[in-house]
């Protein structure tokens, strides 16, 4: 059994809303993230899947420390960092580096290639010779799949499969213990996206990198991830290995995304029964009392309205934050196994 | 009966500083009434450029259109400005990927709504006000009549596509164009949409045309599927026939690329290599060749024509390898073969 390399204990990440011009008073906050808890294991990935607004990208921000908790505590290899100063941070980000979703605005168009990924080179002091950081920069492009002779290319000169490559090279420049990766090929077309994730399936594991792979698209973070965390306005409802979160969601949220989720297959897509939650995710900001989940839950009972369910194991092994988990049956039904079953 | 929709050999191109993009290369297609047709492929297919000039919304760009698009019997690309503005928002409607920027910031949903249906229909502003509300509601917006005073910005993020559907359907449109109306959504949010499409569809017998590049879309909403690549069609068939035994060497591509939930989870992805081509200067004899596992050296000066499969007159595909040399890499690739084994075992084994 590893160790863990991140631990987060009740997360909680409030933004403030303000009223007034130079009197300002905090008349709300929205709960990006409220009351998070899980472990990173070295050497593993782990998956955070949600909708928009669930709080995902920000727990990302928060476990890399570019923004700082309101409470609750972050422990990278047994260090508590989730206070540390700005000057303290700095050493951090050698160990920790993210990959981001948009590979046209996160490089800086004016820069060449090179420079990009040796600028991380440059921020910590390291690889100080001309020479030296030119072969780093070299071997870091070959190692994700450039040419390293584009060294002298401006972003604009790769195309979007590319741009991510680089992105890729940056992160690996300082060789991190930990990645994350938050949404690395939604932005990308089809036939790339399968290019991206063998790229970073294959580095994580001649690597040994630690891996957070942030997306909303569950095939993709199936494909993967071994831990998988869903997320619901800003609370983890379901956390379980991927084998058993596909196969018995316990969650019904975790329920309503798997049978959401269009499937290339026509007899499937037929079979499976649809249970989609109806209406919007209710605002963050005044979110629904004890399960956030109540006004859209399809089994929805009065205890659920009272008292919040906590994250606790369920039989079939997940943790999942529900006082009425999916049967089997209801499990089969929202995944169009039921005939095989 | 004559189909709603027939596209014959529609070519679109622009001209640009850089040269000339073939944007759409002769395609040809039918929909007909209550009939979903998928139009799959990545960006730079020339999916969307095709649908918009269905709409007559490329005649004011600098594009040279030739072939034609019979529509109930018409050819609308003949049909003057004005004309093209009485069908457009009346007989064709659209939908578009992002609802914020198709919808105007500074008017109230009501007031464009209203204004949809009066610019086609001699309706008083008070019929026009009800219709508008009874559309609203009837794609799922509540408290229509509270929501009719909104302006977009108010909405979320699946209500303005909503209320953007309820625009494009509140002259009951008897063709629908649908480009990527879901990519922007959160999937709970576009399962409700594309339930909502289904069901407006099969009650109001509108054909759809659904434009995507999620192959999971159109294997849950279509009837057919034209798949699209470097401005061509490549390969066309009834939806099942595409997903059970497809033909072409993209469309082997496509849907071994993505991982999907009902596979195994360790199932290697096989990715495309390289990447979709310019359309400015496109390779010679097959579009697709440069990406092809396949390829053989007549494949680089031939350009293949989509034709009807010996067995199957429905199912058309673009590729120079015969029928059952492609039956037979479908299937070692189904198996779970990589394509450098079947290749080696199947094409250079002297098959092809």
């Amino acid at each position: 059994m590893s160790e863990p390399l991140v631990e987060v204990r009740d997360l909680v990440k409030h933004f403030p809303i303000t009223q007034g011009i130079i009197f300002q008073r905090q008349v709300a906050a929205v709960h990006a993230v409220d009351g998070v808890s899980f472990d990173v294991m070295r050497g593993e990935t782990l998956g955070i899947v949600g909708e928009t607004g669930c709080g995902k990208s920000t727990t990302a921000r928060l476990i890399t420390r570019l923004l700082e908790p309101t409470a609750g505590t972050i422990r990278f290899e047994g260090q508590d960092i989730s206070h540390l100063r700005s000057g303290q941070v700095k050493p951090l980000r050698k160990e920790m580096q993210m990959i981001f979703q948009d590979p046209y605005s996160s490089l800086n168009p004016r820069k060449t290639v090179g420079s990009i990924i040796a600028e991380p080179f440059k921020i910590q002091g390291v690889k100080e010779g001309q020479g030296e950081r030119r072969r780093a920069v070299q071997e870091l492009m070959e190692q994700v799949g450039l040419n390293p002779e584009h060294y002298n290319r401006y972003p604009h000169e790769f195309s979007g499969g590319q741009r991510q490559r680089i992105g890729v090279a940056r992160a690996l420049a300082l060789q991190p213990k930990l990645i994350i990766a938050d949404e690395p090929v939604s932005a990308l077309d089809v036939s790339i996206q399968a290019q991206i994730i063998n790229l970073l399936r294959d580095l994580q594991r001649d690597l040994g990198i630690t891996l957070v792979l942030i997306a909303h698209d569950l095939s993709v973070v199936r494909h993967m991830c071994y831990p998988v965390a869903v997320m619901y306005l800003g609370k983890v409802v379901e956390l379980a290995d991927s084998d058993t979160l596909y196969q018995q969601p316990r969650h019904p949220y975790t329920g309503a995304l798997m049978s959401a989720v269009p499937v290339p297959d026509p007899d499937l897509a037929a079979a499976r029964k649809r249970q989609i939650p109806g209406g919007d995710v209710p605002s963050p900001t005044n979110p629904p009392p004890a399960c956030r989940f109540n006004p859209r839950c399809p089994k929805v009972q009065d205890l659920c309205r009272q008292e919040e369910p906590l994250l606790a194991p369920k039989d079939g092994g997940s943790l999942a934050a529900c006082h009425f988990p999916l049967t089997q049956a209801e499990a089969a039904e929202r995944l169009g196994t039921a005939e095989h079953a | 009966m004559s189909p709603l929709l027939e596209v014959r050999d529609l070519r679109v191109s622009f001209s640009t500083d850089d040269g000339i993009v073939h944007a759409v290369d002769g395609i040809s297609y039918t929909v007909d009434s209550g009939k979903v047709l998928g139009i799959v492929g990545e960006s730079g297919s020339g999916k969307s450029v095709s649908a918009l000039t269905v709409m007559g919304l490329t005649r004011f760009q600098n594009a040279e259109v030739s072939g034609e698009v019979m529509f109930d019997g018409q050819d609308i690309l003949l049909a003057s400005d004005q004309e093209m503005r009485r069908i457009r928002g009346n007989e064709i409607a659209m939908i578009f990927q992002d609802p914020l920027s198709s919808l105007h910031p500074f008017y109230k949903v009501g007031r464009q709504l209203v204004e949809a249906v009066q610019s086609h229909q001699g309706l008083s502003n008070k019929q026009a006000r009800d219709r508008a509300v009874e559309y609203l509601a009837m794609v799922g917006i509540p408290e229509p009549k509270r929501r009719f005073e909104a302006y977009p910005h108010e909405f979320s993020g699946g209500m303005r596509q909503r209320a953007m559907i309820a625009m494009a359907l509140i002259n009951e449109p008897r063709l629908l164009i649908a480009d990527e109306p879901t990519t922007a959504l959160d999937v709970t949010v576009q399962a409700q949409i594309l339930d909502l499409i289904a069901r407006l569809q099969r009650e109001l017998d509108t054909a759809v045309i659904m434009i995507t590049h999620d192959l999971g879309v159109v294997a849950e909403v279509t009837d057919s599927i034209a798949v699209m690549y470097a401005g061509r069609v490549v390969e066309m068939a009834d939806k099942r026939e595409i997903f059970r035994n497809p033909e072409h060497p993209y469309t082997w591509g496509l849907l071994q690329s993505i991982p999907r939930l009902d596979r195994p989870r360790d199932e290697p992805l096989v990715p495309i290599p390289g990447r979709p081509p310019s359309l400015i200067n496109l390779p010679s004899g097959c579009s697709f060749h440069p990406r092809c596992p396949y390829v053989r050296q007549r494949h680089r000066e031939v350009d293949p024509m989509l034709e009807p499969l010996p067995d199957d007159p429905g199912h058309t595909a673009a590729c120079l390898l015969p029928s059952e040399t492609r039956k037979r890499i479908w299937q070692e690739l189904a198996a779970g073969k990589q394509p450098e084994d079947v290749r080696a075992e199947v094409v250079e084994g002297g098959l092809a």
